[in-house]
């Protein structure tokens, strides 16, 4: 359980309410976010298989939102363990898009560098970087990058794994690249300077 | 004659190789034809949407846009404007990009500015997106699949694994339920497959968890295999190439880490159609995965070649001890 810091004192006690942090979340969500309409039910992480090991619950971090503790939810495991099964969000009787607004959720905390686990963030871009430079995704070299990086010690456990995805032909270790590869650089571009100005 | 465009995705061409290959082998049984998107790009999984929001529905985009200039409306029958995705991580993207660039307009106006810089352009609205399994059911028919079978599954055990991110979020309402879907069940009975009950069919995999918190991934995996070897399956039948590769690949690590030693195939649910329309076992890719399938398949009389084994790098055991968990009858004998 998280502590009654001296922020979640101010915030509850001090300030009128302030919902700017939930606006910006919503407004930063692909589609309509619903997440004004949460009536903290807890539907979300009572369906959620992966909330026994999140700090806080989806509702819990909903209100925290609303509370306007920004470190305080940036830094949540929360969005990180969200294995995108979409259960809370099929279940939720207000409609919130729950997966989307972890997302969102992750995206904030990478942009703010508040999280406190690097693997689920460093995962992602390298994910990312993947894409960017051949247009489809290269498991050997994501693979091999990531557990180097952050899991050496699982190494040699997995290589009977990763020695049968080879031979098997499941993995290969030459990334394949698209044809068109500028064009998707020029669109990645421009989404990315329509990024920062939105 | 049904005419889709196919959207792959990157992993039919690695981890998932068996899936297209298998697909393959089930068009020309059941008369589909399968035009794919020219040049298409990774639909970014569920990593990008995590960074940059724009950018990650732009990279989902140029294969919409793509995937409309090869669609022909004059066709008459409709089927070609349909995407179909044969994998559920990408079909949800695809289907959710074109879903919210309707919702929130705003979105598709900046969708369409990027796009623009390549010489693209979407409309929302204009395709259809659907995974396999939905086109097969709903518009091939599982009568027309009960049709093509020539060897029945008779007597193989199937525990029918649906996944998560395909009966949800439906933004198009395609499935019976959201929780508990029946569709992959109707269409393996028409092989002739003893389905089984599977109550857990549209839990989660781990999905990514398998890289960045395998612990998490491990329990979602146990829980699914344990469930399945209970309920008496010989084989598990999913839809979906990243639950295929979470539940086969990871389930040695997850043996070990839990001191448990299950034995849980899993196969496309096409390899399975392939094998029922006929056709042989390396045709549609049996033999690919880790955990293999030859003695489930042994049940219904096909006899799976043995190819040479990779000798694996053998691990010493002379760690320390290590916590295991306790089977079900160990735990039952420790209360008496």
């Amino acid at each position: 359980m998280p502590q009654m810091t001296d922020e979640r004192v101010r915030a509850r006690l001090t300030r009128e309410e302030d919902l700017s942090l939930l606006h910006e979340v919503s407004m930063k969500t692909a589609g309509v976010s619903h997440l004004e309409m949460c009536i903290q039910c807890g539907t979300c992480g009572g369906s959620c298989p992966s909330a026994m090991d999140m700090e806080h619950t989806p509702r819990m971090l909903f209100a925290m939102l609303r509370a306007g503790m920004r470190d305080e939810v940036l830094r949540s495991n929360t969005p990180w363990l969200c294995v995108s099964c979409y259960h809370c969000v099929v279940r939720c009787p207000q409609e919130v898009h729950i997966a989307d607004v972890m997302y969102t959720l992750k995206s904030m905390a990478i942009h703010a560098k508040l999280y406190s686990d690097s693997t689920a963030p460093h995962f992602s871009q390298t994910f990312v970087d993947m894409i960017e430079t051949f247009g489809r995704s290269f498991e050997f070299g994501l693979a091999s990058r990531h557990y180097l990086r952050h899991f050496p010690l699982r190494l040699p456990g997995m290589l009977p794994m990763g020695f049968g995805m080879i031979t098997k032909g499941r993995m290969a270790i030459i990334p394949k690249k698209i044809k068109h590869m500028d064009q998707l650089t020029a669109i990645l571009e421009r989404a990315n300077q329509l990024e920062l100005t939105s | 004659m049904n005419k889709y465009i196919l959207y792959p995705g990157c992993s039919m061409e690695s981890s998932g190789k068996a899936y297209g290959e298998s697909i393959n082998m089930i068009l020309e049984p059941l008369d589909i034809q399968f035009d794919e998107i020219d040049d298409w790009n990774c639909c970014g999984a569920t990593e990008y949407l995590g960074i940059n929001l724009i950018p990650a529905y732009s990279l989902i985009a140029r294969n919409l846009a793509l995937a409309s200039k090869q669609m022909n409306p004059d066709d008459g029958t409709g089927g070609t404007r349909t995407v179909v995705a044969p994998c559920s991580a990408c079909y949800l993207n695809l289907a959710k990009a074109d879903y919210y660039m309707q919702e929130r307009p705003s979105l598709g106006v900046k969708v369409n500015e990027a796009l623009e810089a390549g010489g693209l352009s979407y409309i929302p609205g204009t395709l259809d997106v659907r995974h396999l399994i939905d086109v097969l059911v709903h518009d091939v028919g599982v009568d027309a699949i009960r049709n093509a079978v020539v060897r029945p599954l008779t007597g193989l055990r199937v525990a029918p694994y649906m996944g998560c991110m395909l009966p949800r979020p439906d933004y198009q309402h395609r499935w019976t339920d959201h929780e508990h879907p029946t569709e992959l069940d109707d269409l393996l009975r028409a092989l002739g497959a003893d389905v089984i009950d599977y109550p857990l069919t549209t839990e989660c995999c781990g999905g990514h968890m398998t890289q960045i918190g395998p612990e998490t991934a491990f329990e979602l995996i146990m829980r699914l295999v344990e469930d399945a070897d209970e309920r008496g399956a010989h084989l598990m039948a999913t839809v979906c190439p990243m639950c295929q590769m979470n539940i086969d690949a990871y389930q040695n690590e997850m043996n070990h880490f839990f001191g448990t030693h299950y034995h849980m195939p899993i196969l496309f649910f096409t390899q399975l159609m392939g094998l029922a329309f006929g056709k042989k076992p390396g045709e549609v890719g049996i033999g690919t995965e880790l955990v293999s399938a030859r003695n489930a398949l042994a049940h219904i009389g096909v006899e799976v070649p043995v190819t040479q084994e990779p000798a694996a790098p053998k691990k010493k055991n002379e760690g320390l001890p290590m916590p295991r968990r306790w089977t079900k009858q160990e735990g039952k004998e420790a209360v008496k």
